[in-house]
């Protein structure tokens, strides 16, 4: 880098960023209220397309003068649609409602942008601290979190550049642009920012070993392929806010000095891969991408491709053979893909989280991000946390909170008054962790030791109600499709542990099955080239370890715990709480199991019945008649009374 | 469940051209279609993924017509092809149901959800029904695992599924489906 060169990166910066700020007061000045919808996938999903349309709607019909912006998505699933409605002339500070449905937001124009009446009872508070409404900041959801990579997700549009430059964007490019490649590898070295992508590798080692490595066309991959089947903040994050991404992207190839990026995305994520195709359009308008970049020598081309749904392309080599055009298998390093990637080139691979938190660290420092998290894993962890909580969603916690901290303070714990049982951590490569781990520290090299993994960061809690057998069973059918099949030990034997657990759900478990498991479990580990066949035996062996007893009750007393393997379980009636005359369970039934007994209650008839349990949930809550067992024996026997004289003769014919 | 007023039953019926001769005229055209990509070892993902969005599936004249435009043998096509999920090698039904199993979908019974489908279309997971309506595909997460357990109908996503909401799905599509016959015939009436 030339340094007579950076007065006038800052000049071309400082441009863009005052028209973007000038965008920003104009619309400040602009006294009519604005509404934010969250509008990524899962907003979407929820319902907030209906919604933005109920809002532009009634504005219309009232003849109001307001604005409806689509920003991403906040995270905060358990509330989705989510909506914030900034309208300072009411004298309100802005105001984030939840579940607000179409006919919610036609309420919320009618009494609060005409009438000036806010609605408290649906309002889930105030996004500042004021003195008429509680902030969302008392709630634990949001004071106990950190945001860095999600920091300005859910409050900007992402599909306009000027709202993120306005937030501050683009500042940490422009101030790498007039820094050696040195100082920024140095700067991502001291910090400490390990890789997001599971293995948690020392991200400026990996540069470092790219910048280092002889020159040649260097290319710089955004690793946003997000395999795990219960996980999805890579997407949110490139659906909220993608030009963070793309920063950090300009920032590595700055240092590393490469000229070619490509972020992978997978093609399941099409909102993801046009919100990140329309990010890299509007950069390169401004001069944010392409050549000369900022007025500066550094030139960058990013493109997006789509990767083609296989887990194992996320591993960093599969993902280079399947851009070259092949079946995705991986191959064994050394080389590393830093020194010899993509069409041979040196390439830098790395998570979307990871690259995302480069800018932060640029423009604040690495000491400011040392201050975040525990020694060893500086920074924050973006989980996607689901399952039985309260409050379901996207969390992002320094590193070194506890398990208990995230699941009972952050998430509002179990759902339904039900009990904890495990939390699953790290996808098909991760383990399910009991109550005895709940005060584990939350970073990679605890969750490791726990037998867990940080993973790709889906994190799944369960209830009483869950079978930990079940569970392992449902990652072995993933990973066992999903092994590219180079390995025997991945390929053969993934099925094999997935018959055996096969057989245990179905009651039709062997002694010796638990240390067969084990052992193969060994071999497979030790057989595999790759991290898919190395770790996935690891959600078998957790749960033997901690949760054998479910293991034995399957094999020995076929019975199922968590009542969830229906070969194992069955449903029927109470007699003595059924109310007599009540039909709330027959009509649900998909196979009409349900038959009314001659003292005109209902028992269910076991032949058709697929246990489904349509009717535990229809039966209504004051007779709660409908009951589990396990194993089925302990079900009373109630028989279908015969209805028509014929056949009832045929019946004591027979008998 | 929620009426998506997005919803434009029109375009999801009014077919006005037979589907399979449309296909042919394109899979004709395919050998002038690819040479918008540059023949290359590299492009073969994305030109199955844009005939596959034209097609909907990869039927073996094409995949034949990309081989011969890569120079490279059918088999490492057909191996490539099969090896990512994403390519199908049958026409989807005219409503692709998709049903989530993911983590989330699957602790809260997906497949039970599936079943469902299954039974009431009488096809398996991965199949299209005879007179290629619908098709039922397992998919893993569709990422609003708080909604779980989801499946796509479509685009649509339909949220916190349950075994009894299937048969109200099917009602509505007929519904859809005879509303847009009447318009049709309306509008083919001159009324
Ligand atoms: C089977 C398998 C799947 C993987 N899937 C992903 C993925 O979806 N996203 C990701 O970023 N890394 C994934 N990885 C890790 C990558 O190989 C690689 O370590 C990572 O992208 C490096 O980026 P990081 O240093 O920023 O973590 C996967 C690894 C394995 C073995
Ligand atoms: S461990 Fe499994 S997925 Fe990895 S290379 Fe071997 S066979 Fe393929
Ligand atoms: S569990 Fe399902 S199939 Fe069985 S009786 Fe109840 S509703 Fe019918
Ligand atoms: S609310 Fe957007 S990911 Fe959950
Ligand atoms: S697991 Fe079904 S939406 Fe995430």
């Amino acid at each position: 880098m030339k340094p007579e060169n950076k007065d006038q990166i800052y000049q071309q910066f400082e441009a863009i960023r005052r028209q973007a700020e000038e965008r920003r007061d104009a619309a400040r000045r602009d006294p009519s209220p604005t509404i934010l919808i969250g509008t990524a996938t899962c907003g979407i999903a929820s319902g907030a397309l209906d919604t933005k349309l109920a809002f532009e709607q009634a504005i219309l019909e009232q003849g109001l003068d307001a604005r409806v912006r689509t920003v991403g998505c906040i995270g905060h699933c358990y509330a989705e649609p989510v909506v914030i409605i900034d309208y300072p002339q009411s004298g309100f500070p802005p105001i984030f409602y939840h579940e607000v449905t179409a006919g919610k937001a036609r309420m919320l124009v009618k009494h609060f942008l005409e009438g000036g009446d806010p609605l408290f009872e649906h309002v889930y508070g105030a996004m500042v601290e004021n003195d008429m409404i509680p902030s969302v900041m008392e709630f634990s959801r949001f004071n106990q979190e950190k945001r860095v990579v999600m920091e300005k997700c859910g409050h900007i549009d992402p599909e306009d550049i000027y709202d993120y430059i306005a937030h501050g964007g683009y500042a940490a490019l422009a101030k790498a642009l007039t820094l050696d490649p040195e100082t920024i590898i140095d700067e991502i070295k001291t910090c400490g920012l390990r890789g997001r992508g599971g293995a948690g590798f020392p991200t400026g080692r990996k540069w470092e070993l790219a910048a280092d490595s002889p020159e040649g066309d260097k290319i710089i991959v955004c690793n946003a392929d997000e395999g795990d089947p219960g996980a999805y903040m890579d997407r949110t994050i490139l659906e909220s806010n993608p030009h963070q991404v793309l920063e950090g992207m300009a920032i590595c190839a700055l240092a590393v000095g490469a000229h070619k990026a490509i972020v992978y995305v997978r093609s399941e994520y099409p909102l993801a891969v046009k919100i990140v195709s329309g990010a890299i359009a509007q950069a390169k308008t401004l001069g944010l991408l392409g050549s000369g970049i900022l007025n500066s020598a550094f030139n960058l081309e990013i493109e997006v491709f789509q990767g083609s749904g296989a887990f194992v392309c996320g591993e960093e080599t599969g993902l280079i053979q399947s851009i070259e055009g092949f079946r995705g298998m991986p191959r064994s390093r050394p080389p590393y893909p830093a020194q010899e990637g993509l069409y041979g080139q040196p390439t830098v691979i790395n998570n979307v989280k990871t690259l995302a938190s480069v800018p932060p660290i640029i423009a604040n420092g690495a000491a400011w991000y040392r201050t975040i998290g525990t020694e060893n894993s500086p920074g924050t962890a973006v989980f996607s946390v689901v399952g039985d909580v309260v409050h379901a969603g996207l969390v992002e916690i320094p590193m070194g909170v506890t398990l208990r901290t995230l699941i009972f303070d952050i998430c509002g714990g179990i759902a339904n008054q039900k009990k904890f049982k495990a939390v699953q951590i790290g996808g098909p490569s991760g383990g399910c962790l009991p109550e005895t781990f709940l005060d584990t520290p939350i970073d990679f090299d605890s969750l490791t030791t726990a037998g867990a993994m940080m993973g790709s960061g889906g994190m799944v809690v369960m209830d009483e109600d869950s079978c930990m057998v079940d569970v392992a069973r449902y990652f072995l059918d993933f990973t066992q499709k999903e092994s590219c099949g180079k390995c025997t030990f991945c390929r053969i034997g993934t099925r094999h542990l997935l018959d055996i657990l096969q057989r245990i759900t179905t009651g039709e478990g062997r002694t010796g099955d638990l240390e067969q498991l084990e052992q193969l479990s060994e071999d497979i580990k030790d057989g595999s080239l790759c991290g898919l066949g190395k770790t996935a035996p690891n959600p078998v062996l957790t749960s033997l370890k901690y949760f054998r007893d479910e293991y034995e009750a399957h094999i020995n007393e076929k019975r199922c715990p968590g009542m969830m393997c229906r070969p194992l379980m069955t449903y029927y009636i109470d007699l003595d709480k059924c109310a007599r005359g009540c039909d709330a369970c027959v009509g649900c039934c998909p196979t009409e199991a349900v038959f009314t007994t001659s003292t005109r209650k209902k028992g269910i008839d076991q032949d058709l019945c697929v246990k489904c349990g349509e009717c535990m949930v229809a039966c209504p809550p004051q007779y709660d008649a409908v009951r589990k067992v396990s194993p089925p024996g302990l079900a009373p026997v109630i028989e279908r009374p015969v209805k028509n004289p014929d056949a009832s003769k045929k019946a004591s014919d027979n008998s | 469940m929620t009426l998506n007023p997005n919803l434009q039953p029109l375009q999801l019926f009014a077919m006005d051209v037979d589907p399979f001769a449309k296909d042919e005229i394109f899979i004709s055209g395919l050998p002038d279609y690819l040479k918008q990509f540059d023949r290359q070892r590299g492009q073969l993902i994305p030109i199955l993924q844009k005939v596959q969005q034209e097609l909907t599936y990869l039927p073996a004249e094409a995949l034949q017509a990309v081989a011969d435009y890569l120079e490279i043998p059918v088999a490492e096509v057909y191996g490539v092809a099969t090896f990512y999920n994403q390519f199908r090698f049958n026409p989807p039904g005219k409503h692709q149901i998709k049903v989530c199993l993911g983590t989330a979908c699957h602790v809260k019974g997906g497949d039970i959800i599936l079943e469902n489908f299954e039974r009431k279309l009488g096809i398996k997971e991965g199949e299209t029904t005879e007179d290629r309506e619908f098709s039922i595909e397992r998919v893993a997460c569709v990422g609003c695992c708080a909604l779980a357990p989801v499946v796509l109908v479509g685009e649509d996503v339909q949220g916190h599924m349950a075994p009894s909401k299937v048969e109200g799905l099917f009602v509505r599509i007929q519904v859809e489906k005879e509303m847009a016959q009447r318009k049709k015939k309306r509008h083919e009436t001159g009324e």
